[in-house]
């Protein structure tokens, strides 16, 4: 109890990262039993590539799931940010800022919107994301056949391709990405209230938290997040790609990575320290499976099965510490 | 009457209130000084609630005025009245579990410095203000969700007095609260007294009101009654203005010896990971009494036979066959109704309608597609039955007063015909008024044969209502008790003073 007490906050690491442990040292065997190797240098870059990408997004979605709410149009904000980062750049080094800077303000004026629609409209977050992700879809699928505009030579070099060692840059910001949002959770009054929002949102507002400002935050900065890992997909890929987002799967696979990272869906209980345990988890399994040329379709099923054990196990944690 | 008192901390001149038309609160006056601890008591649905939230600005009244420091304030919301120094402390806790003691407390006003929430003085100044309603053993980073009752209470008490409350509301207080824990809510509250925080104190305990307060106000139909000094004044009196009935007419006759029934209900070493080797008959027409502490075993007993958590080793018979109660679906069918402990999270459906929640079980048990206009037809009988007041069929139920929602929860079962009736706490935190209709209703069922099993705290209740009386030990019988029998009697059975007597 008193060891306990000590660290209130930090909570006790995420069971998340003892899973990853387990799932990196057997993968590592399996690979090894297969004649292979789990980690050289390439299938380690790649590795955090992915997880570089899906982070991103999961750091934001947590923020919105742990205020209670969630954006299920990031995927759709994640591939317009490709087609805006990389038509106005249009193949120029010059545009980079422009670029990244429109980006920024076009997604966060997609959170906007959804956390107005959750807040004032008092829209049902679920469908107020979904609508807003269906309205980009009809744009970008009347607007774009396939890949348009050019990524800037320079941020395909840094932010796509570039690493220090075996980590690439993308991975670097993901991890400056983390540490800030740890940062404004823990250090911030936004942080405490998005927290207290989630947790119970009547208690919140008695104690004069401002819910629907707090929450609108997050929204903005969700999305904002997604348009992040829209420029570095756009710097990837090398130009725009209007599908990227929803062919990833990044909506499902976000919140996924947030749940089994151990904050709850109904808000109020987690972190993003998590939820980079579930980006990786998830990552990990790819790379295992990809080196084992495991089929694609069983390669779903698999993490399926992974996501719903992870919410399980959590499930039971819940129950015996109410009972 | 009060003119040698300080200049009141709070003053009400006049209040009321309407909601759709309907006069809730009309002419209130009460005033509190500071240092003072004033008791509001009176029916649920008598306006209570209503008044403490227009103190603390949860509503705006519609006529009067509200003074406070010595100027007159409307205000805009909690938050308002939050920062002008009133403070309220209510039946459900608004703490946040998952967060820490020093993060609910200072939560909507954390310490900043440079733009940036300081833990270390979060803490240090949450740790002091612990100590200084003399709570030390409290850590403050200790999550919320950890403690007791008892202690989220005070954390609830130290996250009012961190916004420098001048005046504190407590309703209902100590409702959640264990016996040994309302001690030490004594000593809180005396604590607070002397720093000069005024008190408004409300309650459904008498014995608690009048161990605290110097004033009591009594309100019925949103009128003040009376206002009286507590020294001045006894238990019976003030029910009698809060009812206008005596406190001995509160329960109903018991069964005359030919009115009990054959067994309905027979329970041989039944047992399970809470009980064990329990035995037991019900009978039809009489209303046993299940005593014991918190924890015994007695709602584990009820929660056996409703199939909740069924009975794992022993035999169970109904009207003499064997039966097994695997679920509360076989016990319904079996004809066993089962009105729980925790009327909020077991009993009713909060955003269902009161017709809605009425008919949840019959609807679910007996599912058949004829005869629904007809069953609809019988349970707003029932809720007629039963007086459910101020409320039409299709409100949500959660609007509706304690009282209100457990005469819903009683048609529910009643629709089902029901043969064996099992009560846990049927009356807890229901008014007066109420409470002693659900008894009369208790019995009437008994009277016309069913059999009841009523699960009380309240011994008084206990005694009054029983025609026996079953006291649990640690999940096991520990003895029984003729009708009539003491609360010392009750007491030392529950506790294991005496012998078990041979059954």
């Amino acid at each position: 109890m008193s060891a306990l007490s000590l660290l209130p906050a930090r909570r006790p690491v995420p069971g998340v990262f003892v899973a990853l442990t387990l799932t990196l040292t057997i993968g590592w065997l399996v690979v090894l039993f297969d004649g292979g190797q789990l980690f050289n240098q390439s299938t380690t870059v790649s590795l955090l590539h992915v997880a570089a990408g899906l982070g991103l997004v999961a750091v934001g979605q947590t923020l919105v799931i742990l205020g209670g709410s969630l954006d299920l149009s990031v995927a759709y904000v994640i591939s317009l940010s490709t087609l805006v980062a990389a038509e106005t750049m249009n193949g120029s080094d010059g545009a980079v800022l422009p670029a990244i800077g429109l980006v920024l303000v076009v997604s966060a004026g997609v959170g906007l919107l959804n956390g107005l629609l959750v807040t004032r409209f008092r829209v049902n977050a679920f469908i107020a994301t979904l609508g807003v992700g269906l309205l980009l879809k009809g744009y970008l699928d009347n607007g774009y056949d396939g890949p348009a505009g050019a990524t800037a030579p320079s941020l395909v070099q840094s932010l796509g391709y570039q690493r220090v060692g075996p980590v690439p840059v993308s991975f670097l910001l993901l991890i400056v990405v983390t540490a800030a949002a740890w940062f404004a959770l823990s250090r911030t009054r936004f942080g405490h209230h998005l927290v207290a929002v989630g947790g119970d949102p009547e208690v919140a507002r008695l104690s004069g938290v401002r819910n629907d400002r707090v929450l609108v935050t997050a929204h903005v900065l969700c999305s904002m997040c997604a348009g992040l890992a829209g420029i570095y997909l756009a710097s990837r890929l090398g130009s725009g790609a209007p599908r990227v987002g929803t062919e990833g799967l990044y909506d499902l696979e976000s919140i996924a990575a947030v749940v089994i990272g151990g904050t709850a869906l109904a808000g109020g209980r987690g972190g993003v320290i998590g939820t980079v345990g579930g980006v990786l988890l998830l990552a990990s399994i790819d790379a295992i499976f990809n080196q084992l040329e495991v089929d694609a379709f069983f390669k779903q099923v698999i993490r399926g099965v992974i996501i719903i054990a992870a919410v399980a196990v959590y499930a039971r944690r819940a129950m015996r510490k109410a009972a | 009457m009060s003119d040698s008192r300080p200049v009141p901390l709070l003053t009400l001149r006049g209040i009321g209130k309407s909601f759709l038309g309907v006069r809730v609160l009309d002419g209130v006056d009460l005033d509190v000084a500071p240092g003072e601890v004033h008791a509001v008591v009176g029916e649920n649905g008598a306006g209570k609630s209503t008044l403490m939230k227009i103190v603390s600005g949860g509503y705006a009244p519609d006529g009067g005025t509200v003074e406070f420091a010595g100027a007159t304030r409307t205000f805009r919301g909690p938050r308002d009245a939050q920062r002008a120094g009133i403070g309220i402390i209510h039946q459900e806790f608004n703490l946040l579990p998952e967060r820490t003691v020093a993060e609910n407390v200072y939560l909507g006003h954390e310490p900043v410095r440079r733009g940036l929430v300081d833990r270390r003085e979060m803490l240090d100044r949450t740790t002091r203000l612990l100590a200084s309603i003399g709570e030390t053993t409290l850590p403050a980073d200790a999550r919320v969700g950890q403690l007791g009752v008892a202690q989220q209470q005070v954390v609830e008490i130290a996250k009012a007095l961190a916004l420098d409350a001048r005046l504190l509301i407590m309703d209902e207080p100590t409702a959640a609260l264990a016996d040994h824990e309302v001690e030490l809510l004594y000593g809180l509250v005396r604590r607070l007294q002397e720093r000069g925080i005024g008190l408004l104190y409300v309650s459904h305990r008498l014995a608690e009101v009048f161990d605290l307060s110097g004033r009591i106000t009594v309100l019925k139909d949103g009128r003040r009654v009376t206002t009286v000094d507590t020294a001045d004044t006894t238990a019976d009196e003030l029910v009698r203005h809060m009812v206008g009935r005596e406190l001995s007419s509160y329960y109903p006759d018991r069964a005359a010896p030919e009115d009990r029934g054959p067994v309905r209900l027979n329970l041989r070493d039944a047992g399970n990971r809470k009980l064990r080797d329990v035995n037991l008959q019900l009978r039809a027409g009489e209303v046993l009494g299940i005593g014991g502490l918190q924890g015994s075993g007695r709602s584990a007993l009820a929660r056996a036979i409703f199939g909740v958590s069924p009975f794992t080793t022993g035999d169970v018979t109904l009207d003499d066959r064997p039966v097994r109660l695997r679920s509360p679906r076989t016990a319904m069918r079996a004809g066993i109704a089962y009105v729980t402990e925790d009327r909020k999270g077991e009993g009713i459906v909060p955003r269902q309608s009161v017709l809605d929640n009425a008919l949840l079980a019959s609807r679910a048990v007996f599912a058949a597609r004829s005869g629904r206009a007809a069953r609809t037809v019988r349970v707003r009988e029932l809720l007629a039955a039963v007086e459910v007041r101020g409320a039409g069929d299709d409100q949500e139920i959660r609007f509706l007063s304690g009282g209100n929602q457990q005469k819903v929860v009683l048609a529910r079962w009643l629709a089902l015909n029901p043969r064996i009736l099992l009560f846990d706490e049927p009356t807890r935190g229901i008014d007066v008024g109420a409470k002693s209709a659900i008894h009369d209703l208790v019995r009437r069922l008994a009277r016309d044969g069913a059999a009841v099993l009523m699960i009380s705290s309240d011994l008084p209740e206990l005694l009054g209502m029983s025609d026996r009386i079953v006291v649990m030990r640690d999940g096991h019988v520990a003895g029984e008790l003729p009708a009539g029998a003491t609360e010392e009697e009750v007491v030392a059975l529950a506790v294991g003073t005496v012998r078990e007597p041979v059954q």
